[in-house]
């Protein structure tokens, strides 16, 4: 799956309990399924201290499984964007001891992460584990503008329109992987397009 | 050698008593050129030739990081200990020639972190006198809780309050003022790192009330200056350097091994930096590992050990030197 040998590839775990009595899962899709198996492993009262948000994306499902964890607090929220105002606040407003827990695709953990590193957690202090779809969120490095959802590869950016290869240098301040033309010497030149990030 | 210790010629230029238990001493380079520029929280090692004994003892750089004209460290009298600091008290005077090491540093400030929270027990006080230094100077977010056993044995307290006046808060013993500290490390802003130096009972304690509180590991940063513990002699064969040897009750394993004119590496002399770690050939009896470097399982597999602080009891033991 992920290059070894590009040491900027994020490279995730499996959510675990940890000490301390505030808990802030931010998730979305499947990685509900990360929080709903670490909660197998949690000990007795540990959702008492929990703020899980989720995105739960157009099918809707793992809502109940949730609830069923009886969190101190349970946010469902359309969209990341949606959510970030509250994220920010929320975070801005915590103390040391507050842990946090990441779930689902990489663009939602990139983007959690991003927030969370501009609160002041260092990203080794956070619990992440990658569930679902493997869409990437790439930054065209000629434009800078950021596509969301890639799935293939090469990848037409969304802005600029010019055809990149989606590398696996990841870029954690932007949370986002690099794109870079793939045929900037001969425009003419188009490899074919393949599904690989699904 | 020790590893990145390079040796450093100094002259005594100052020798000042803080309280009845604290001395302060001043070095400054034979050759009159500037010092090594070292960073908040960084030690040196200071050899102390007293007879034909040479006592290698590791003390916090105390002055500020801004000012490499002179190095300062601050030496506790221990009248129980194994008598290094009893040489420095009695033996240094302003004119004689040291040598010291490089400064090392095993608990330097991240700077990444929005607040940097400090706990200094007694002489554990003497690397954040550094440390707030070289924050003040670059105008870092800190705050330093400070417990002593009494005001007259609170070394430096007064300067401390007056530099840094509200950032610092005195916690007197015989006062019966005790740190909250539960509240103290729920109340910290996200992005806060710990500090603590002090005695080793007070270390445990803030480690596990933080990791308790769900403090992550990498944002709680300690430093521990164990004195090696004295025990009954034994013998070591060193199989390397084909060498037999005694440990005296009073001198670490690491000393004994210097003594025979090995020079293994080390940079902490207080078990927890690794520099020193020696491979176990064989043995039989009782290792008393004292050292925070190996894991447990090292401990009980008996094939490593830490010379500068670690032990031996029973019939024989060959180490790797
Ligand atoms: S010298 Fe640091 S562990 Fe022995």
């Amino acid at each position: 799956m992920a290059a070894k040998t590009i040491i900027s590839r994020p490279v995730y775990g499996t959510l675990s309990p940890q000490p301390g009595k505030h808990h802030l899962f931010v998730a979305d899709a499947e990685g509900a399924l990360a929080i709903i198996d670490m909660a197998g492993k949690a000990p007795a009262g540990f959702f008492d201290g929990a703020e899980i948000v989720f995105i739960p994306g157009p099918d809707g499902k793992h809502i109940g499984a949730l609830e069923a964890l009886k969190p101190a607090q349970l946010h469902i929220a359309p969209s990341f964007a949606s959510l970030l105002p509250r994220l920010r606040q929320t975070l801005t407003n915590a103390h040391m001891g507050l842990r946090l827990y990441l779930s689902g695709t990489e663009g939602l953990i990139g983007q959690a992460m991003q927030v969370a590193l501009e609160a002041g957690i260092d990203h080794t202090s956070m619990q992440t584990e990658h569930r679902g779809s493997l869409a990437r969120r790439m930054q065209c490095v000629h434009c800078k503008g950021i596509t969301e959802n890639v799935t293939t590869q090469p990848a037409t950016c969304a802005h600029c329109g010019l055809l990149l290869l989606v590398r696996d240098h990841y870029s954690r301040r932007l949370a986002a992987f690099q794109g870079v033309c793939i045929n900037a010497e001969d425009r003419s030149e188009v490899p074919p397009m393949e599904e690989v990030f699904r | 050698m020790s590893t990145g210790t390079t040796k450093l010629d100094v002259v005594v230029s100052d020798v000042a008593p803080v309280n009845d238990l604290v001395t302060r001493f001043h070095f400054r380079r034979r050759d009159g050129e500037l010092l090594p520029t070292f960073s908040g929280g960084a030690h040196v090692v200071v050899e102390m030739r007293d007879g034909d004994r040479t006592r290698l003892n590791p003390y916090s750089l105390m002055g500020s990081p801004l000012n490499t004209s002179e190095y300062t460290i601050s030496v506790r009298r221990d009248d129980v200990g194994r008598g290094g600091s009893l040489f420095m008290h009695r033996s240094v005077k302003p004119g004689l020639e040291m040598v010291i090491s490089y400064p090392v540093n095993l608990f330097s400030l991240d700077l990444r972190a929005r607040k940097h929270l400090m706990l200094a027990g007694g002489i554990g006080i003497t690397p954040f006198m550094a440390q707030t230094a070289q924050l003040a100077g670059s105008g870092g977010n800190f705050e330093l809780h400070y417990t002593c056993r009494t005001a007259s044995l609170g070394t430096y307290a007064d300067i401390l309050q007056q530099r840094y006046d509200r950032r610092v808060k005195l916690y007197h013993d015989d006062r019966d003022e005790r740190i909250d500290l539960d509240r103290l490390l729920s109340t910290q802003p996200l992005g806060t790192h710990l500090y603590v130096c002090g005695p080793a009972g007070m270390i445990n304690w803030v480690r596990d009330r933080a990791a308790a509180l769900g403090w992550p590991s990498e944002t709680v940063h300690f430093e521990h200056f164990a004195a090696p513990q004295p025990g009954a002699p034994f013998d070591v064969a060193l199989a390397v350097s084909g060498k037999t040897i005694r440990v005296g009750s009073q001198q670490s394993l690491l000393e004994a091994i210097e003594a025979a004119g090995v020079d293994p590496p080390y940079l902490c002399r207080g078990g927890v930096c690794g520099q020193c770690e020696t491979n176990v050939i064989s043995a039989d009896g009782k290792f008393i590992h004292n050292d925070h470097w190996l894991s447990e399982e090292d401990h009980r597999s008996g094939c490593k050990i830490m010379p500068c602080v670690s032990r031996f009891e029973g019939k024989s033991l060959v180490l790797e030197r």
